[in-house]
């Protein structure tokens, strides 16, 4: 028995699992139109690649991976691209967000595939290439690139490899039911990922105790091989990626550091799938498993769906009853987001719609003044202190914030689902993020503003002086050339007068023809017109509402256009003479 | 359905505020069921003024603070101030003392400081605190425990002790007496043993006074049955009770006429259990972390003990609370726990460093 | 000296007083000096905290000479792009209370970026010379354009352009820029209705 300890904190809910797995994973029947939006993982949208009008095969790239945190988008069935717009997405703020609509042709037809069965043989670069190509992300809900994380890790020595089968959030048992029924490929997945690593010492599969029939099925599988099962009790948020590693190995991760950093790597076991997917059958990611669940469904079951599938279509055919339901959630009751619409697409990243009833999630009651019961620290895994950071974060002191080490929260929700006082304490914290990252990057863009106008200055200064090195320069020849030859100067007179003159002269010889000049003159007629106008209709305004002193300046303004107009015509009808 | 924007998670465990309330006043019932027996009516009746005053406060705040008055009474805070301060004052001092002391406590320590939660220092304490020092006869007329009445005298009837309370009428003698901690503030030259000869207050007890050692017996069970029941942890009440039991090991001299009392004694008598379960466990005044209670709890129970060997009043459980309050948010700064993925834990006021 | 001193309870009052006073007040003087922590000179600090909008409206010309004047006692409330956070976090470095937005510099409003209509933009460069971070792209007689990211809405560039062909226009923020607003607290609503909170639940 491999030894586990146990992380601080958490919560037990009630699972609520039994439910979605009555059946195995069911299929949809395929939707007319799917939407892929260009951001279903962490980092930048992909870019399009193909046009509107386009057609397009099942596993065709539709968006390749774009700057150097992205991954690419592929269609999940045959069809051809209708539009690629805004779109509302599945998103906290309910905006829209780019995305690209393919209508199906129902025919679903495959691209070629190109599949590298002998992945033993492949180089870890192309193992990489490959999986990056195929658009794998995590799909435990984080969604960052499978391919980029691993090549984080290729430059380290990881001595371990976790598959995260834990699941720990309630109602969701999509992890659950695959390893239920396609243990076999997960274990080849994981032996892809193995090789590319480089053979790590220790692989080991995190499941929680809740999932006896997942156990057997991976222990069938990794019989003979050097994987390891291993269980642990039911907790949430033990699925977290450090409270895992934690549990798994004792080791904490350092805050601010990646598990590749101390020799770890950590993937979810459908993210193994998709990997499998990817390399031994050449299917880049177009489909994943999502629980369908809630008492607002008539059905609660996991499927195969295609990414991109609407959830209303998802909804559609298990019975959902929109009167029933208190609130649609994308995700788990612990970390899900509410849905604005249920015309959002599923994405990569999308483990779960629960379609709660009142009883079962019933309307938040308002929140009550905190009395500092402590609860929320008792289950923080994090072992933080929720209380102070939500005095904190209602004072809006960064500093406090920080030093009670705010960015080290994962957002689990155990605080706030046990305050007894209702308080939203993981809203609190977002926005208290958002707040700092955002008065961080002002503070960046203010120092890179202040980089500027310094340079300006010494810019400035710089061709201040080379004009005044410049004109001493010409004012010293000048003399000297005096110096020269006084009778030269004396000669021609004055000097003075003579070079005033003489320039004079080359001015008019320079002069444009008479009709060149009356058309610029009436240019610049127009144009201080024009400003006369817009400053009288901003003396009427200021007159107004302004104050006094905005209303001298604004006349001092118009008296200033006023005489550029009197000038330039005065100039106008000179030259017309 | 509400198509809405909410934030994660959705859904709560079941446990509210309001029931953590109820749950405490609660656990003060067997303490308030030996103490009728012992004193009297004085406390219910206590407790009904008390209460009544309390709600009444609260609702003329609230209406003055334009808040929703049914939302904030549902809370039971008030209640759970007024049971305190009912069980803290001496039993039929006058009504008016009561609501003196409950009206300060809603009005002044807790609304003033912005309602539930805001609130520095324990509501009821500083009532209590405030009585004491306004009134001092009035608080420390204690009644004699049942048991050790004279043959001849009794308790006041209902009715009677509603017009002591009220018409300011006195009690028959023989019911007012001391206290166990009174005996030994006042009785300095005497042996511990002479103390527990010459008074009836002892000789005819279990462990430490007649009355009281039962009712905090009653205060102990009420409190471990809270702890049970999670609502609050460990280490406020036992690290107060351990540092009492401590200090008053440390000083007890075999029971020269020096020492303040046993630790059985101290355990046991006055506000000690009350203290201990209910009011160091108000988790609104004390500290926040774990560790920090330890130190809060372990703060109070010292100041117990000193106060009450060698400070000028018998019982300390108000005052050594309240000066806890004040430390708290200190002893706050300097035991914010190590976070995951963290070296050591920082001091609360810990800069970042600049890049 | 000891029976003088037992004699004398007032001297020896004044003594003890006088010799703690000098121990303990020596005491801090050597600690004030020996554990000095060094800091940033005032100024450098201030203007770290000043937006580097440059924009003139506190009426010096740009950021660093006022914060020169803060430091020699200006007031601190004279920044519009900074707003309120800005005169709370100089307040809280300079340990004085924090005024509100003095309206006579400005009113503290929505984040701009300058904008050139190309179409009428005539090359003139009399943008490009007035904007204090050469956020302007462009030569004389040739096009002049906006480098966005480095515009700092500061709008000195709108004055001085002959054709009027500059546009402040509000940044607007798409899904990636959006978060969290914080919680209504309910608790705290002053006026709330008689029936209360129900409506509009967390």
């Amino acid at each position: 028995m491999r030894r586990i300890w146990n992380a601080p904190g958490g919560i037990h809910p009630p699972d609520n699992k039994a439910q979605s797995l009555i059946s195995g994973i069911g299929h949809l029947p395929l939707p007319e139109k799917l939407i892929l939006p260009l951001t279903q993982h962490v980092g930048t949208a992909a870019k399009t690649c193909v046009l509107v009008g386009e057609k397009v095969l099942k596993g065709q790239k539709l968006a390749s991976a774009n700057a150097s945190i992205s991954a690419p988008i592929h269609a999940p069935s045959s069809g051809w691209v209708t539009a690629i717009e805004e779109r509302p997405v599945a998103h906290p703020s309910g905006m829209s967000a780019p995305c690209i609509e393919i209508t199906c042709d129902g025919e679903d037809r495959w691209i070629e595939r190109v599949s590298y069965p002998d992945y033993q043989q492949a180089s870890a670069l192309q193992l990489r290439n490959l999986i990056a190509n195929a658009g794998v992300t995590g799909l435990g809900g984080a969604g960052f690139p499978s391919a980029i994380k691993l090549d984080g890790a290729a430059k380290k020595h990881i001595d371990t490899l976790i598959i995260n089968a834990t699941e720990c959030e309630p109602y969701i048992t999509a992890d659950d039911i695959l390893i239920r029924e396609r243990a076999d490929q997960i274990i080849q997945g994981i032996d892809i990922i193995s090789h590319l690593l480089g053979r790590p010492k220790t692989i080991l599969i995190g499941v929680e105790n809740n999932k006896p029939e997942a156990i057997a099925a991976l222990n069938l599988y990794c019989h003979g091989t050097n994987i390891e099962v291993v269980t642990f009790p039911t907790k949430y948020p033990s699925g977290g990626e450090k409270q895992l590693i934690y549990i798994l190995t004792g080791k904490e991760l350092p805050s601010g550091q990646l598990p590749a950093d101390i020799g770890i790597v950590c993937l979810n076991s459908g993210t193994a799938f998709a990997i499998k997917r990817a390399v031994i059958d050449g299917e880049p990611l177009i489909s994943r498993i999502t629980t369908l669940t809630g008492e607002a469904c008539g059905i609660n079951r996991n499927y195969e769906v295609l990414i991109g599938t609407p959830v209303s279509h998802l909804l559609r055919q298990n019975d959902f009853d929109q009167d029933l339901c208190s609130r649609l959630i994308m995700g788990g009751p612990m970390m899900g987001m509410s849905l604005a619409s249920s015309e959002v697409p599923l994405i990569k990243t999308s483990t779960c719609i629960l379609a709660p009833s009142h009883t079962e999630i019933p309307d938040d009651d308002p929140a009550q003044a905190c009395i500092r019961c402590g609860l929320c620290s008792e289950v923080c895994p994090a072992s933080l202190l929720p209380q102070q950071l939500y005095w904190y974060s209602r004072a809006k002191d960064h500093e406090r914030l920080q030093s009670h080490n705010l960015f080290d929260c994962i957002e689990c929700g155990a605080c706030s689902y046990v305050c007894p006082s209702n308080i939203p304490l993981v809203q609190y914290y977002r926005s208290s993020k958002g707040d700092i990252s955002n008065s961080l990057a002002d503070k960046a863009t203010a120092a890179v503003a202040r980089e500027r106008f310094e340079f300006r200055q010494v810019r400035l200064e710089k061709a201040d002086n080379a004009r005044e090195y410049k004109r001493e320069a010409r004012r010293l020849s000048t003399e000297q050339a005096k110096l020269a030859s006084p009778s030269a100067v004396q000669s021609t007179g004055s000097s003075a007068a003579d070079i005033i003159k003489a320039a004079q002269l080359r001015g008019i010889t320079k002069q444009a023809s008479p009709e060149q000049q009356r058309a610029k003159l009436e240019r610049t007629l127009l144009a201080a017109q024009m400003r006369l106008d817009e400053a009288e209709q901003r003396l009427l305004q200021v007159t107004n509402k302004g104050s006094a002193d905005q209303q001298t300046q604004q006349l001092a303004s118009v008296e200033a256009a006023k005489r550029k107009v009197e000038q330039t015509t005065q100039r106008l009808t000179e030259v017309s003479h | 359905m509400a198509f809405k924007q909410v934030s994660s998670p959705h859904g709560h465990a079941r446990q509210k505020t309001s029931e953590i309330m109820q749950l405490v006043v609660l656990a003060t019932v067997p303490g308030m069921l030996v103490l009728t027996y012992q004193f009297g009516w004085g406390l219910l009746i206590n407790l009904v003024i008390a209460t009544l005053s309390a709600i009444f406060a609260e609702t003329l705040i609230l209406k003055l603070r334009n808040r929703p008055i049914k939302f904030y009474l549902r809370d039971y805070s008030a209640v759970v101030t007024a049971v305190l301060l009912a069980l803290a004052l001496p039993p039929l001092a006058p009504w008016w003392l009561v609501v003196v002391a409950t009206v300060f406590s809603i009005v002044i320590a807790k609304q003033l400081y912005g309602g539930l939660g805001s609130n520095p220092f324990n509501p009821a304490m500083v009532g209590y605190v405030v009585a004491l020092i306004s009134f001092p006869i009035e608080m420390t007329t204690w009644i004699t425990p049942i048991s050790l009445l004279a043959a001849d005298v009794s308790h006041p009837a209902l009715l009677e002790s509603l017009s002591i309370v009220f018409a300011g009428n006195s009690p028959v003698d023989g019911v007012t007496g001391a206290t166990p901690l009174d005996l030994f503030k006042h009785n300095d030259g005497l042996l511990v043993d002479q103390i527990y000869q010459n008074n009836t207050l002892f000789s005819r007890a279990s462990f430490a006074g007649v009355g009281w050692e039962w009712a905090n017996v009653a205060f102990l069970i009420g409190g471990l049955a809270l702890l049970k029941a999670r609502i609050f942890t460990w280490h406020g009440p036992i690290a107060m009770l351990g540092t009492l039991a401590l200090m008053s090991m440390l000083f007890w001299d075999g029971g020269s006429s020096n020492s303040p009392g046993s630790p059985i004694m101290h355990l046991f008598s006055g506000a000690s259990m009350l203290g201990a379960f209910f009011i160091v466990t108000d988790p609104v005044s004390s500290a926040v972390s774990n560790r920090g209670r330890l130190i809060y709890g372990a703060l109070i129970g010292l100041l117990v003990y000193v106060i009450r060997a060698w400070g000028s009043y018998p019982d300390a459980v108000a005052f050594a609370v309240l000066l806890g309050n004040f430390a708290a948010p200190f002893i706050d700064n300097y035991t914010v726990p190590r976070t995951y993925g963290h070296d050591q834990s920082r001091s609360a006021t810990a800069k970042e460093k600049s890049e | 000296m000891i029976t003088l001193l037992t004699e004398n309870t007032m001297l020896a009052a004044l003594l003890a007083l006088v010799g703690l006073g000098t121990l303990f007040g020596g005491l801090l003087g050597y600690a004030a000096e020996r554990f000095k922590v060094g800091s940033d000179p005032i100024v450098q600090q201030l203007d770290e905290l000043l937006p580097q909008t440059q924009c003139g409206q506190c009426g010096f010309p740009g950021c660093r000479p006022y914060a020169q004047s803060i430091a020699d006692g200006d007031a601190i409330n004279k920044c519009p792009p900074g707003g309120q956070s800005t005169i709370n976090a100089i307040a809280n470095l300079l340990d004085i209370s924090a005024p509100s937005l003095d309206e006579e510099h400005g009113e503290e409003e929505i984040r701009t970026i300058a904008y050139i209509r190309e179409d009428e933009c005539i090359g003139c460069t009399k943008c490009i010379q007035a904007c204090p971070v050469d956020a302007i792209l462009g030569a004389a007689k040739l096009m002049h354009t906006v480098i966005t990211e480095e515009c700092t809405g500061c709008d000195l560039c709108v004055e001085p352009c002959p054709v009027d062909c500059i546009d402040m226009l509000p940044v607007v923020k798409n899904i990636n820029q959006w978060q969290w607003s914080a919680p209504a607290n309910h608790a705290d609503l002053i006026a709330t209705t008689a029936s209360g909170i129900h409506e509009d639940a967390a």
